[in-house]
């Protein structure tokens, strides 16, 4: 890639004058809330899903704290149904599904591609106004007493039978949905229309390519789970025969527009993820990712067999025996790019230039519990094991595995290997990568042990359980706390960097990619000039690249 | 804190050895590809950390080949494990022949199970070792689901329809029944106990109990008492009949007055009862009040099972008998649940 233009201005203590970049570029809060920078955008994005997840995982505490013991002596089973409810929603649709699209990709997409900003930046903006509309929602439903349906507002319960919040819960994730919408939709027309000239789609970074394939499923998507919730609302308040049998109704019907939208959201969470793997391996194995194009196309394939394997969370929900046998097979087919990918990412460090900095532990670690996480996976998809571990902590185990293991993994270590192109700043090298730590073995302490307590049977969702199950419950809490403490210590650190951090330069890791090339952190516009895209994202064996890292130096 | 501290459950039934023989091999399938992965990363991080600042990594990519095997590889142990996961799953739902039928109805937040001899419990399920059971399930509100962790088998209980498993113990014992799924404030608390006994001390403990009438002499007065008889009379095809006689229709082939043919099964009978104007018996007319909320979940059992147990009587038999008690007419029969 052509380099792009110096700045104009180098920042040097001799001149005492800053050079401009988009976060010096205006002060004052309306600066920030009316902006139209993606960039701006992207952190106002990560303070809000920030709050929900500290919300959310301070649920998960609550509930691993009752879990501590047989008899259910810390809440009222009522409250313990809320906490688990409020901690599947605040975490599924207000921290997984927007964590890395509106945080990273938002930041990235732009910079990434060579454009100035996304394709609609006012939309950009609404849509974190709509998400944080849809949060005070949710929110004022669990100020006032929250809801105890599940995450899954499985029917006739939610429509009949629950005396909570249901209505206003649903609504905050109904209007939340818009903003996925806004962001994908954006997402979508940005790719095809903005990207620098000389950048052919098989140029673009994998980055790209997931966020693309996830932008399609959140568009074709997220209108399902809408008009789903407006049917629950529609049954609850006028009383129309959809879910309810007593009117009428069918509540498997439920689960089938539940999980047509809720499976594909599950890759909504994790293709992001996968393509921030394919970047962090990229950047700090200093090599082409293997497979450029088969990992490109696992992600849209991926996206479009997603679509079609939802039957399988209703196998033994009375679903004929032969429409589980098809949603059975298509599961272990879509689980084949995935683990697909895993070999490229492995390969890929092959004779690669392996660095050991704090994102790169976090792309290790992906890889390892993400390959649990999928295998698993394929285990539960086999009808006949199924049976026995449906509903039971096997399963906790495993989607915590590919939502923890996988996604916040990767948006843990794509917000470590960003963090200085967002805020130009480094954070501690030792601490961070001993939260790093802490979060995979706190990560492995709090949920392998599930899946031993899935496989002796203990179903989810109960807030007491027969003593013999405790020895696994005890070792899943304490794990939970570690895994606790390795998440607040990047919150503390990243927050220390932006006021005490060393300056990191523009290109810290000596990485390539169109963002690197601008400088960090960037300017309201990305570029000083339009880039000219001459290869492909990981080209690192050239000599341009060999002078940039030896005239600017690199910590990697 | 309790001090046993099991790592593998309990088997107690025929499905058991199926479902952990594809749990075990799934788990070393996992255990390898994992240790590969995990043992590649290790080597490789150690193999080529970077040396220098600047160094970078060489264009090597992989070969053809390389790529075609991981994607074969896997995809031909998931299509293999799918296809045995198939068969053990088929095996789950398709009660053998000689299956007897009980029935389980879930409500908030108890289990409410009847005998087809007619005992019934609430919580506990007695069952003799060696026979095989299928379990017919309802639900009186919400999703339930039944689970018996050391039988390896769960199935959702729905309101508004039956859903069965069924098992075959195969070792006395006291064992874990769960819901499943989650069904409201106390969820955690509607468990119970499966006891599976020798075949001799159930007998013992059917004959201890309070047994009451069987599920079909139960179901037989309850057709006597909601007046089901008036119209549907045995072999009465005549002027004054105002509804199709029931013997020989379970598990038969009906035709509908709007052309459609199904087979009557626990519920097409259920539907018959409770909405008797949805699918009507070609040269009926639709003149049956419904039964909705006259029946309970556990009475419209006892009916199904009543009318089931007329299905393998002969028509002509079923003319002789219509003058006497249902009740007399058909004693349980273990065998009652299989269609003929």
């Amino acid at each position: 890639m052509n380099t792009t233009a110096a700045p104009p201005v180098t920042a040097t203590a001799e001149t005492g004058f800053k050079r401009p970049h988009y976060l010096n570029a205006a002060y004052g809060v309306r600066s920030w809330l009316l902006t139209r920078d993606h960039k701006r955008i992207a952190i106002l994005y990560l303070i809000s899903v920030t709050a929900f997840f500290a919300l959310g995982s301070l649920f998960a505490l609550l509930i691993r704290l009752e879990l501590l013991t047989p008899e259910g002596d810390l809440f009222q089973p009522d409250t313990y149904n809320r906490l688990f409810t409020m901690h599947g929603v605040v975490m599924v649709f207000f921290f997984l599904i927007p964590a890395i699209p509106a945080v990273l990709g938002n930041f990235l997409v732009p910079l990434m591609i060579g454009a100035k900003d996304l394709a609609f930046p006012k939309l950009n903006l609404a849509s974190w106004y709509v998400y944080n509309l849809g949060g005070i929602f949710t929110l004022w439903a669990i100020v006032h007493g929250g809801v105890d349906t599940g995450w899954t507002f499985y029917t006739p319960f939610s429509t009949h039978y629950s005396n909570t919040y249901v209505i206003s819960t649903a609504l905050g994730i109904f209007i939340t949905g818009f903003s996925s919408i806004f962001t994908g939709l954006n997402f979508i027309v940005t790719i095809h229309r903005m990207r620098a000239p000389g950048l052919t789609w098989f140029r673009l970074p994998l980055f790209i390519w997931s966020t693309y394939a996830t932008s399609l499923i959140i568009v074709l998507g997220t209108p399902v789970i809408a008009i789903t919730i407006l049917l629950v609302a529609a049954e609850r308040v006028l009383h129309l025969g959809i879910f309810d049998p007593a009117l009428g109704g069918d509540p498997v019907l439920f689960q089938h527009l539940f999980w047509f939208y809720s499976h594909p959201a599950v890759y909504i969470m994790i293709l992001p993820a996968m393509g921030v793997e394919s970047e962090l391996i990229a950047a700090f194995a200093r090599k082409k990712v293997v497979g450029y194009k088969v990992v490109a196309f696992a992600s849209v394939a991926i996206a479009v067999l997603g679509f079609l394997v939802w039957g399988h969370h209703m196998f033994v929900a009375g679903e004929s025996i032969y429409a589980a046998t098809v949603f059975s097979v298509l599961s272990m087919l879509v689980a084949i790019p995935s683990a697909v990918k895993v070999f490229n990412w492995t390969a890929t460090l092959y004779q690669g230039s392996i660095s050991y900095q704090t994102p790169m532990l976090y792309a290790l670690g992906f890889i390892g519990l993400f390959t649990l996480g999928g295998l698993t996976g394929v285990m539960v998809a086999t009808l006949g094991f199924d049976v026995h571990v449906h509903d039971t902590y096997f399963i906790v185990a495993h989607f915590h595995y590919i939502m923890v293991g996988g996604t916040i993994m990767g948006y843990l270590g794509g917000l470590h290997y960003w963090w200085p192109k967002i805020s130009g700043k480094l954070y501690p090298a030792f601490l961070s990568k001993l939260a790093a730590l802490l979060v995979f073995v706190g990560f492995n302490l709090t949920f392998f042990p599930q899946f031993i307590l899935g496989y002796l049977g203990m179903p989810r969702r109960y807030w007491s359980y027969p003593p013999e199950f405790q020895v696994l419950n005890v070792l899943s809490t304490a794990g939970a706390s570690i895994l606790g403490v390795g998440y607040i210590l990047p919150l503390c650190y990243f927050v220390w960097s932006m006021r005490y951090g060393k300056d990191s330069g523009d290109n810290p890791w000596g990485a390539v990619g169109l963002e690197w090339d601008t400088t960090s952190p960037p300017p309201t516009e990305n570029f000083y000039t339009t880039p000219v895209v001459t290869h492909g994202p990981y080209e690192y064996n050239r000599e341009e690249v060999h002078n940039r890292m030896s005239q600017e130096g690199t910590i990697g | 804190m309790n001090s046993s501290f099991p790592l593998f459950p309990e088997s107690a039934s025929t499905h058991a050895g199926s479902v952990d023989a594809l749990f075990i091999i799934w788990a070393l399938v996992s255990i390898f590809f994992t240790v590969l992965i995990a043992g590649l990363i290790v080597y490789f991080m150690a193999r080529y950390r970077r040396s220098h600042p600047e160094e970078v990594g060489t264009d090597e990519t992989a070969a053809v080949w390389l790529e075609i095997a991981w994607s074969a590889i896997p995809l031909v142990i998931a299509l293999g494990m799918f296809v045995w996961g198939t068969r053990v799953f088929f095996d789950l739902y398709r009660p053998p022949a000689n299956a007897v039928e009980y029935t389980a109805i879930g409500r908030q937040w108890m289990w409410k199970i009847q005998h087809p001899e007619g005992q019934r419990e609430i919580n506990t399920l007695h069952v003799p070792v060696g026979q095989s059971i299928k379990m017919k399930l309802a639900s009186e509100d919400v999703i339930h689901s039944f689970y018996v962790p050391a039988f390896r088998i769960k199935q959702d209980a729905i309101p508004g329809r039956y859903t069965s498993i069924w098992f075959q113990a195969t070792k006395p014992g006291v064992y874990h029944l769960f819901c499943a799924e989650y069904c409201g404030a106390e969820h955690s608390k509607m468990i119970g106990s499966v006891i599976v006994m020798e075949p001799r001390d159930y007998e013992a403990w059917l004959a201890g109990g309070a047994a009451g009438k069987s599920m079909v002499a139960s179901g037989g007065d309850l057709f006597q008492s909601l007046a089901c008889v008036t119209c549907h009379r045995a072999g009465d095809t005549g002027r004054l009949a105002r509804g199709p006689a029931l013997e020989g229709v379970y598990g038969h082939t009906v035709k509908l007055a709007d052309g459609r043919t199904l087979t009557a099964d626990d519920d097409y009978l259920r539907e018959s009862i409770l909405n008797p104007s949805a699918k009507v018996v070609a040269g009926w007319e639709p003149v049956m009040p419904t039964f909705q909320g006259q029946v309970t979940e556990e009475q419209l059992s006892q009916l199904i099972a009543y009318v089931r147990s007329l299905g393998s009587a002969s028509p002509a038999g079923a003319a002789t008998a219509s003058s006497s008690p249902p009740v007399a007419a058909t004693p349980p029969a273990a065998g009652s649940g299989a269609p003929q």
